[in-house]
């Protein structure tokens, strides 16, 4: 265990589960918090307080939508007076032109729209929600009247990997200065769906060649992170940059996390915000501390040259695929679990296997 | 970038000063680039109506440093930032 635990650098506050969308893709957990159990404007404030002074820099507010909370502007001029650079996740829906205006007085500094397909067809059909596209290209148009700063955030998976030259374009169009790029993460409500969004190995590969060569056409134009398919690469992904070490999330209720999907992980106990300082959570949590260092890891991560670079992986895919937390993540090809792994990609990627999505509700 | 660009930090990119660790830093859409003090003095000159040459000139007075050198490291530091979209530059 280190000494002194890095402070963390970024909090993700997922302000409710609310949201007019259904993407089946969603990160948020199956069982989703009802708005009566929402933190109110009173926890936020404090809690946001609590962050600057433990080191927090950047602070995400999302969801499920965070428009969805009446509160959204106290909670942004709060954010901005903690000190906090201030980012909006955001599918749109529900920031009228006068929301925007407002939060833009009150200091926002950038806003993340998410866009779920470059045609009404494909992106009403991923949403679940008729007329959202519509609605988020008006949406769009308000954002870059004002100013604000602008990320696209693309989920690509099997049904919209072709779709990848145009989601590229439509962020240049919408004048992003930056798109995520992310092929779909299994966890949550994805995780529920992974057979049917699995992208294929022809996909895949097609998709890093228009990466590669949109990174040198964009250059200095529009910044493209590109989150790779986990389950195709040979290294897992150095999962929130290692464990309690740069960031933390609050659920709507308030329970700290070490990450999104932590709570799939069965024998931790998570501390809630509303009974404990965030820095207290930080430092002594025992959820915090599982998985922090090098002493939780199975012999072969400890002894391996790249335990500082990706950390072992994911912690909550470890859990998912192969049960057990403290395991090699599968996506490594030296882990055990790989095999099965590859069983799970080839099986779910066969052209007769196309589930239905199953769309995210509360 | 050329010696007559000239640089700013466009809306959503700000200097702060991180109080917990003490340390400058430049904040921008998910990325947190700690400053040194090269970056620190780089940055605070970037005032929207100095070109890259103006911005060297005054360096090289400050560190008493030939303005040649000055500059070539002027323009890597913000050519790189300006990659990142984090510095925009116009002609002047
Ligand atoms: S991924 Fe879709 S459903 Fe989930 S919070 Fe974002 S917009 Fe809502
Ligand atoms: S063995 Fe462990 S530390 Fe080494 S590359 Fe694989 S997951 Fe990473």
């Amino acid at each position: 265990m280190r000494g002194m635990a890095d402070l963390p650098l970024a909090m993700l506050a997922e302000l409710t589960h609310r949201c007019p969308l259904a993407c089946p893709y969603c990160s948020n957990p199956l069982e989703l918090s009802a708005k009566e159990a929402e933190l109110s404007t009173e926890d936020w404030v404090r809690i946001f307080g609590q962050a600057a002074d433990l080191g927090v820099l950047q602070l995400h507010l999302s969801g499920g939508e965070p428009a969805s909370r009446r509160d959204l502007l106290d909670l942004v001029i709060a954010a901005r007076e903690a000190g906090l650079y201030t980012n909006l996740i955001t599918s749109g829906i529900g920031l009228t032109p006068k929301r925007l205006e407002a939060l833009d007085e009150a200091g926002l500094d950038h806003i993340q729209l998410s866009v779920q397909g470059v045609t009404a067809r494909m992106a009403d059909h991923i949403g679940g929600y008729k007329g959202g596209f519509d609605r988020k290209m008006h949406v769009a148009d308000h954002i870059a009247r004002i100013g604000f700063p602008l990320t696209l955030n693309a989920v690509m998976h099997r049904q919209n990997l072709e779709d990848l030259p145009a989601t590229l374009e439509m962020a240049v169009r919408l004048g992003a200065r930056r798109i995520e790029v992310a092929c779909v993460q299994f966890q949550g409500w994805a995780l529920r769906n992974r057979s049917a969004l699995q992208p294929t190995r022809d996909q895949v590969d097609q998709a890093k060649e228009v990466i590669r060569d949109a990174i040198s056409t964009y250059r200095g134009q529009l910044v493209i992170d590109f989150v790779p398919p986990d389950y195709y690469s040979d290294f897992p992904k150095a999962c929130m940059g290692g464990w309690g070490s740069t960031g933390l999330n609050v659920t709507p209720d308030g329970t700290v996390l070490p990450c999104h999907a932590a709570e799939t992980i069965p024998g931790l106990v998570f501390e809630n915000a509303k009974d404990k300082p965030l820095a207290e959570v930080w430092h002594d949590s025992p959820s915090f501390n599982a998985f922090r260092g090098t002493d939780w890891m199975p012999e072969l991560c400890r002894t391996c040259d790249r335990r500082d670079v990706d950390f072992g992986g994911c912690r909550c895919q470890a859990m998912a695929i192969l049960g057990d937390a403290t395991a090699t993540d599968p996506v490594c090809r030296k882990s055990p679990g790989r095999p099965l792994l590859d069983g799970l990609l080839a099986e779910e990627t066969l052209p007769e296997v196309a589930p239905d999505l199953v769309y995210r509700r509360i | 970038m050329t010696p007559a660009s000239i640089p700013a930090l466009p809306r959503g990119v700000r200097t702060h000063f991180d109080r917990v660790r003490g340390l400058p830093v430049l904040l921008g859409p998910e990325r947190v680039l700690m400053l040194d003090q090269i970056g620190r003095a780089v940055l605070a000159e970037l005032d929207g109506v100095s070109n890259v040459r103006a911005i060297s000139e005054r360096l090289a007075d400050k560190y008493e440093a030939p303005v040649a050198e000055i500059e070539g490291d002027v323009l890597e530091y913000l050519q790189d930032l300006a990659e990142k979209r984090l510095v925009d530059a116009r002609d002047g």
